[in-house]
């Protein structure tokens, strides 16, 4: 096992001037499991390849522990990329499916049947370990797929999107499955995914990319909690943070017809270039339903309910008939606001409802950068 | 918005073809699970342990190879095709891509890759069920050995090279690969030597992984070494991939040179369309690097000569015995006008001797092949023999024990066991015609079926 640090490391296609990772700095730990998440193209399959010797590095270095692997080999790097394929042979038996790249490494034979014996433990095939891959089921020949890469005990593990050729339910399962049995390995692991509830819920921490570079980089509660810029704020959680630029006057955002506070952290961030306006985020559930015209409250227009059952949510949006408001623009493209709301407690569509947003829960961003200038936001949500 | 449920879909989805313009392909039961699809439906069933159900169906007189995955990867995959056919890569040609497809009960059902068999292709692990030349296998792993190097040399890099994701034609002599499964592959504008090593380590690994099951399933002796095998495919394609992108300097005698690497080249079955040529700093040397090569560099000959549309190695044979026909009878003939009265004369009454019931088993160039090489096997007992003589004999006393090779993929399933084997159904394929009434032999009763 080891730690892997990418230092200032950059690949640059040939033929193309803006890199498609740009000096990339990252330390993970060693037996931690980082999710690289980002939308299409944002670099984050580059980087791992970069890690896995498939695509040069550039400019910088990387090393696993202690290790300069920069210019190695991608077989000599003692990483295993897992899932690439997980064709089984029909004939040999589990333990020889999951055992024989070290019989071609040459490993002793008690050897290979010890190291078999406990990644089955691990893997719960122990009993089906004489039998041929056509008595298991889909989800354990998956495993013994997992196996064949778990007896080779590399000190690092990558996975690029494992899931994607999987329907949505096997997906749920299959992650849970991976994240239990990386932490029972204790193996450090790099996994990339586009799936930002797969990233919440599987790393012990996030690093977020976009168009190459580092956004943010930190434990799923932190970007939850305090996502470093507009970016990141709209990229992670599901349904999105209602996110959208408004002028200020004096100590107030103007949203709406309504006039809300600003805390005084993110007054003081504010700067000439933001121009009077500033970006400001909102969880669905950082809402609260209040009486009409309550201080700092604003009105939302009921378009469409959701209800989930244990939850429901309002789409709506926020009439703007007052100066400056018509300003409001929100990322999505359209005023849509959603807001978490009491399942007992349902509007109808057409119907106005009033809601003011929690003391402390307001992600403000400078309009000019796009980085937070408020203090991290406390929400019990579980992720 | 976020995901919903319940109300988004009221009206159900609409089933959606991509790719080929074949109202017929409305007509498969796209709303039953491929795994659960109808026997007569079906061609033959899949091989071994897939990571998605595959099966492969008869459609109009043809075979298609049916595939369940994800809507993404199947368009992935569609794209990845047909842009790899596009660039004149071997590979098997993609169909359509089966999307929105729903059972009786409004279920969502994995969206299908459909592509078409080639015809006359082989598994690879249908050849261990004939009676195996020696060196059967050092032929298919040269085969997949140039496949890699011609995909390299394209920016494909595969990401899961092995015998099971290629298939097989035979090729005069040798056998060519095709591409089956592209789905874990990428292209790109140029390979890094990482790509192109992962690649050769896989084949390796997959390629051992391979022969250790066939030696399980007691299909391949075990005296055979899976090392060895799997070291070859590395040799190999070094060799070729030197051969072919190599830096060579010179100092003297630069156009000689020259010429012998393109000479080498072509004899490799490579027509080099750019050359990089650098005089060194001190000006007194010159470099000379292939920049762009193309494979099919005798089956392009044969072409333009004859019309004639075989693979390399077959063309090269042929392209022979018309260079020698030419020699014999009309030394200073054009070459297009003696290509013409070859075709008349000798190949075309050639092929024909094959009796219809016997056209299923080889391709033309391949039964062209075979009978020059019957030929001379005659020629050890007696000199002067025609190649109508050849012909007959060739059909008389070899082509009836040679099985059907059209599609061997696409043997129909109720000349096979219907009992649940574990065996591969390529091998169960062939047993279609191994069961057939006639004399079976020592190394067809091998097989190690259920009966």
């Amino acid at each position: 096992m080891a730690t892997v640090t990418y230092d200032k490391a950059s690949r640059i296609y040939p033929g193309t001037e803006r890199p498609a990772v740009d000096a990339l700095e990252l330390d993970i730990a060693d037996g931690e499991f980082l999710v690289l998440v980002g939308p299409s193209g944002c670099g984050k399959s580059t980087s791992l390849r970069m890690l896995a010797g498939l695509e040069d590095i550039d400019a910088g270095s990387i090393w696993v522990g202690d290790r300069d692997v920069t210019h190695v080999q991608p077989k000599d790097r003692d990483i295993a990329m897992v899932f690439q394929s997980y064709a089984l042979y029909p004939h040999m038996t589990v333990a020889d499916n999951m055992g024989f790249a070290l019989k071609i490494a040459k490993v002793d034979k008690s050897e290979i049947r010890e190291r078999v014996e406990a990644a089955a433990k691990i893997l719960d095939l122990t009993e089906y370990l004489d039998r041929k891959p056509k008595a298991l089921s889909g989800g354990q020949r998956q495993r013994v797929a997992m196996g064949r890469a778990i007896v080779r005990q590399p000190q690092v593990f990558l996975m690029d999107e494992p899931l994607s050729n999987l329907d949505a339910k096997l997906r749920v399962q299959t992650r849970t499955q991976i994240a239990a049995l990386q932490r029972r390995l204790g193996t450090t692991t790099v996994y990339v995914t586009h799936d930002q509830v797969e990233a919440l819920t599987m790393g012990d921490r996030i690093a977020v990319l976009k168009d190459g570079l580092l956004q943010q980089v930190g434990s799923p509660r932190d970007m939850y909690d305090a996502p470093a810029n507009v970016f990141v704020a709209g990229f992670i959680g599901s349904p999105a943070m209602n996110i959208g630029t408004y002028s200020v006057n004096g100590d107030f955002a103007q949203i709406g017809n309504s006039q809300v506070a600003l805390s005084r952290q993110a007054l003081a961030g504010l700067k000439a270039e933001d121009n009077n306006r500033v970006v400001v985020g909102f969880r669905p559930e950082s809402l609260d339903r209040v009486a009409p015209n309550s201080d700092g409250a604003f009105p939302i227009q009921v378009d469409v309910v959701e209800e989930l059952g244990s939850d429901a949510y309002v789409y709506g949006s926020i009439p703007t008939d007052a100066p400056g408001a018509g300003e409001i623009h929100f990322d999505a493209g359209d005023s849509e606001v959603i807001v978490r709301i009491d399942p007992r407690d349902v509007p109808k569509k057409g119907d106005s409802v009033w809601v003011k947003i929690r003391e402390g829960e307001q992600h403000v961003f400078s309009s000019a950068s796009g980085d937070r200038l408020s203090a991290a936001v406390q929400t019990d949500k579980a992720l | 918005m976020g995901d919903s449920q319940g109300y988004a879909y009221d009206g159900g989805m609409a089933l959606k073809i991509t790719g080929v313009v074949d109202p017929a392909l409305l007509d498969l039961p796209w709303s039953v699970p491929l795994e659960t699809w109808p026997q007569d439906t079906l061609a033959a069933l899949p091989r071994g342990i897939s990571r998605h159900v595959v099966r492969f169906v008869r459609f109009h007189g043809r075979v298609l190879a049916v595939k369940e995955t994800v809507s993404p990867m199947a368009h992935r995959e569609f794209d990845m095709l047909r842009e790899l056919g596009r660039m004149g890569a071997p590979c098997v040609v993609p169909f359509a891509v089966v999307d929105g497809r729903q059972d009786a009960d409004g279920e969502e059902l994995a969206a299908a890759l459909v592509t078409e068999h080639l015809q006359f292709s082989l598994p690879y692990r249908a050849l261990f069920s004939q009676a195996l030349r020696d060196d059967t296998l050092d032929r298919l792993i040269d085969a997949l050995a140039v496949l890699l190097v011609r995909l390299h040399l394209l920016g494909f890099y595969w990401g899961d090279v092995s015998l099971s994701n290629a298939l097989f034609r035979r090729d005069a002599e040798a056998f060519s690969a095709y591409l089956v499964d592209a789905e874990t592959g990428d292209l790109h504008h140029a390979l890094t030597e990482g790509q192109r090593r992962y690649d050769i380590d896989l084949a390796r690994t997959n390629i051992i992984g391979e022969m250790f099951d066939l030696q399980a399933a007691e299909e391949l002796d075990n005296a055979v070494d899976p090392l060895e095998l799997g070291d070859r495919i590395e040799e190999r394609y070094r060799e070729l991939w030197s051969a072919l992108t190599g830096k060579e300097t010179f100092s003297e005698n630069v156009r000689y040179h020259l010429a012998e690497r393109v000479k080498a080249l072509n004899e490799l079955g490579f027509d080099v369309a750019e050359l990089d040529m650098t005089q060194t700093s001190d000006g007194k040397e010159l470099s000379i690097r292939p920049k762009v090569v193309d494979a099919g560099h005798h089956s392009r000959r044969l072409l333009r000569l004859t019309g004639l549309d075989v693979q390399e190695n077959q063309a090269r044979r042929l392209l022979n015995d018309l260079d020698e026909f030419r020699a014999v009878f009309s030394p200073d003939e054009d070459e297009v006008l003696v290509a013409h009265e070859w075709l008349a004369r000798v190949f075309e009454p050639t092929v024909r001797a094959v009796p219809r019931e016997f056209r299923r088993k080889l391709e033309p160039a391949q039964v062209f092949h075979e009978v020059l090489d019957h030929r001379w096997f005659l020629a050890e007992k007696r000199p002067d023999v025609t190649m109508p003589e050849a012909a007959a004999s060739y059909v008389k006393n070899v082509l009836p024990e040679r099985p059907d090779e059209e599609a061997v993929l696409g043997q129909i399933i109720g000349t096979v066991p219907s009992d649940e084997s574990e065996a591969p159904t390529e091998t169960r394929a062939i047993r279609a015609w191994q069961s057939l009434p006639r004399t079976r032999t020592g190394t067809q009763a091998r097989d190690n079926h259920p009966r």
